[in-house]
């Protein structure tokens, strides 16, 4: 039982992992897709936005689907009951990630203004909600929801409480900001100029709403903080006050001018947070906000002990060989985007406003 | 109502993503075949041709990554309680396609798209290869989740759930290995049917000069080999994969043909004209072949419905164990017709070339324009057949669809339902307008610089 408890805790600290480098990696996409209208001058702008993430974009998002496929994999309950209470905002990140998606491959298929506006406002608004709804969703679990037998009954509008609210604009504030540094360092020019200076501004507003969010949380409480394995409530707090740490020391390093130190910094903020949000959670995979017994816990979630051998094997040899293969990718496509020379000079009819 | 809404929304998701994704199976290899013949014998038409189709492929891709997403999702939303019953054992294989195949597929795309100024020829190849092999493999992982539920393997009942018992039983599961050569195999064949049709017209466009010719008329060739090839095989594989649902799902082969009662020497037929119920106003029959389709043999025996009925009625309960007939009927018809007429436009087509007369055929381009559409139906038709064909299951003699959908609001599900419609139709609208626009891209501008609709090409400038 004792090895039971530890294979199931493994999973729960996997599934963490996964949404916490999903966040890291998208969160840098999503970004870029916010803050590219307030970056770009021009089309060749816009297009040397959606080309800094573009060789990585999809890979970044299969961490998505393995953090829901590992889920559903170790914990049945976790995904069957989460899924069907989250419904509509589940639906909304489904459709934002769509339009998102297929604008980068359909963006320079037509040279029309009209076109490339349609798959701009696509990738910027797909960015947005999804950024907003997972900072929303991961309040209210962080948070705990009101539960009943049948898991969460409450539909989209109990998910948009007050504080949730504010923690989604606080994902929306730390992705823009992640991002901006991002283009910081993959552009060059007026563009990385323009970047560097929404980082900065994006960049107090994350600090502001992420403090904000931590301190709500943890002034909320934890009913399920009385489980069996439940840890105490300083680690999250202390995980959550480093990641607040760790924007202010990139928001001054952006100050600085430096661009590599502080996406290190927004990275550290944004997996330094997951981990507080997993740390708080824990025992509990969905917690209750009204009661600790009604809490589902890893332990009544988790897949009988063979699955997660099974699956705990296959991560042990494949995982090493993803992030070998992902991190090259990243090596291969370092180099900053230079603007066509063709166009340095903001060529006439080239503006698409 | 939400059960009802929660199969049209899962049929409508399903079936729309299985559009791409064959297409991007199929495209995905010939791609990688023709730039591995452009590298090893240094052949520029190779090379053009593989940039030609690795455009339309590539916008394949797209639609079927963002339908995708959705299906990992859909589960959990909209069948929440299967989720719970079957997550021990379905899941472990969603989250390994996961891990083996989407991060090799999505990261090598993009090294592929990106990586042709940066990588050398040979690890450019490689990354092709590797994203081909990567859609391979999640067909296979997804295959072995869905063969679970058609014919389940390596697991006990325990407190309501099922649990995996053996993995290794779940990944040698003989229907997952039917299914799998199946789909991957037709897969090919659509993407070569594609392939077909776009090369023979290209070939004979009026606009086109010698060059373009010669080579689309090489990439026709080689696409009507590539289909012939594959839908025979496609065909040989769905014979062994009859026998064995005869064997593991005897009501399915039942209602393939709408026999009611067993029957030795059973006759196959080709179509009915009124009802199934076993007063046809007109029917074609051809005597035994339903004996050979499910037991090789002229007069093996076939069970029918009624007593698959009553069999299932002892075993599980009282209910109605038939699924919907004039679907499973229609469908398995649908599929194979389709898969029929497959074989006849590519051996057409390859004939024509051994006796060097492709240019020749008015009737054979318009037969292979209009032949892409055939796998598509004949994918879309199978995956009905074999669906629909387990029903009342979800999971065959463990748990019934009706049972396995969430406790979400019927009015939710028909939200999004809608929605899906809504935005499907505009993405399916997009992807043919582009495909279309692709197809017509001139030969000669493909690989120059300012190559793309892009007005200012730059070196890391793809999108």
């Amino acid at each position: 039982m004792a090895t039971y408890t530890g294979l199931s805790a493994l999973w729960f600290s996997l599934i963490g992992l996964l949404w916490a480098g999903y966040f890291f990696l998208e969160g840098f996409d999503f970004g870029v897709g916010m803050v590219s209208p307030l970056v770009s001058r021009d089309d060749t702008d816009r297009r040397l936005c959606m080309n800094a993430v573009g060789p990585v974009w999809d890979g970044n998002e299969v961490w998505l689907l393995v953090a829901g496929g590992a889920t559903f994999a170790a914990f049945p309950l976790w995904y069957g009951l989460l899924f069907q209470g989250a419904y509509l905002a589940l639906f909304l990140v489904v459709f934002a990630l769509i339009a998102r998606g297929v604008s980068f491959e359909f963006r320079g298929k037509f040279d029309d203004p009209r076109w490339r506006r349609v798959w701009d406002v696509a990738n910027f608004a797909g960015s947005l909600v999804a950024a907003l709804i997972w900072g929303v969703a991961f309040t209210n679990f962080v948070h705990g929801l009101p539960l009943s037998a049948a898991g969460y009954t409450g539909g989209l509008i109990g998910l948009l409480n007050p504080l949730a609210l504010v923690g989604g604009l606080a994902a929306l504030a730390v992705f823009a900001f992640h991002g901006s540094v991002f283009l910081s360092l993959k552009t060059s020019g007026g563009l990385m100029q323009r970047a560097q200076r929404v980082a900065r501004v994006a960049g107090g507003a994350a600090v502001i709403l992420l403090a904000a969010t931590v301190a709500w949380v943890a002034a909320a409480g934890r009913p399920w903080h009385t489980l069996a394995g439940a840890l105490p409530g300083t680690i999250p707090l202390a995980l959550g006050a480093l990641a607040v740490a760790a924007l202010v020391i990139a928001a001054l390093l952006v100050i600085r001018g430096r661009d590599g130190l502080a996406f290190a910094g927004t990275g550290a903020a944004i997996l330094l947070t997951m981990g507080a949000v997993f740390a708080s959670m824990y025992p509990a995979v969905i917690p209750a906000s009204n009661g600790a017994a009604l809490a589902l816990t890893v332990g009544a979630a988790a897949s009988h002990p063979y699955t997660l051998e099974v699956m705990t094997v296959v991560a042990g040899i494949f995982t090493p060989l993803v992030l070998l293969y992902q991190g090259w990718t990243y090596w291969v496509f370092r180099r900053r985007l230079q603007r066509p020379a063709a166009v340095a000079t903001a060529a006439p009819g080239a503006s698409g406003g | 109502m939400t059960l009802d809404l929660a199969r049209w929304q899962f049929a409508i998701v399903t079936v729309f993503h299985f559009f791409f994704v064959p297409m991007t199976i199929g495209l995905a290899f010939l791609v990688a075949v023709m730039q591995t013949l452009a590298l090893v014998r240094k052949d520029e038409t190779w090379d053009r041709l593989s940039r030609f189709f690795g455009r339309i492929f590539l916008i394949s891709l797209a639609v079927g990554v963002v339908t995708g997403i959705v299906l990992e999702f859909e589960f959990g939303l909209n069948w929440s309680a299967f989720s719970i019953f079957v997550g021990n054992i379905f899941g472990a294989p969603l989250a390994i396609e996961g891990l083996l195949a989407f991060f090799l597929e999505s990261t090598f795309i993009g090294l592929w798209i990106f990586g042709r100024e940066r990588l050398s020829p040979r690890v450019h190849l490689a990354t092709i290869w590797l994203v081909s092999i990567g859609t391979i493999l999640s067909a296979f992982f997804i295959l072995a989740a869905n063969a679970w539920m058609q014919h389940p393997v390596g697991y006990a009942v325990e407190g309501g759930q099922a649990v995996l018992t053996n993995f290794w039983a779940l990944l040698a599961n003989s229907t997952l290995w039917v299914s799998f050569l199946h789909t991957v195999l037709g897969a090919l064949a659509t993407g070569g049917a594609l392939a077909l049709g776009i090369s023979i017209w290209r070939a004979h466009r009026a606009a086109a000069d010698g060059v373009e010719r010669a080579a689309f008329r090489r990439a026709t060739a080689f696409a009507a080999a590539l289909v012939l090839v594959t839908v025979v095989l496609t065909a040989i594989v769905g014979d062994f994969q009859a026998r064995l649902m005869d064997v593991q799902e005897p009501m399915k082969m039942a209602a393939a043909e709408a026999l009611y009662n067993t029957q030795n020497g059973a006759s196959f037929s080709l179509l009915t004209i009124g009802n199934l119920s076993g007063q046809p106003i007109f029917q074609i029959r051809v005597p035994h072949l339903l004996s050979l389709i499910a037991d090789l043999s002229w007069n093996g025996q076939v069970i029918g419905i009624n007593q698959m009925q009553a069999t299932e009625a002892a075993r599980y309960g009282a209910g109605n164990y038939a699924p919907v007939l004039w679907l499973t009927y229609w469908s398995f018809r649908t599929m194979v017709g389709a898969g029929i007429l497959m074989i006849a436009v590519s051996a057409w087509g390859v004939w024509l070339w051994w006796r060097k007369q492709l240019a020749a055929s008015r009737w054979f381009r318009r037969a292979a324009l209009a032949g892409i559409g055939l796998p598509i139906i004949a994918n879309a038709s199978g995956w009905i057949f074999t669906e629909a064909g387990r029903q009342p299951w979800i999971v065959y003699g463990l748990m019934q669809t009706a049972k396995g959908v969430s406790t979400v609001g019927a009015g939710d599900v028909a939200l999004t339902t809608a929605a899906f419609v809504a935005v499907y139709t505009i993405l399916g609208v997009l992807a043919v307008v582009l495909v279309l626009r692709a197809a017509r891209h001139p030969f000669d501008e493909i690989g120059e610089p300012g190559d793309d609709a892009e007005p200012t090409p730059a070196p890391g400038l793809v999108y």
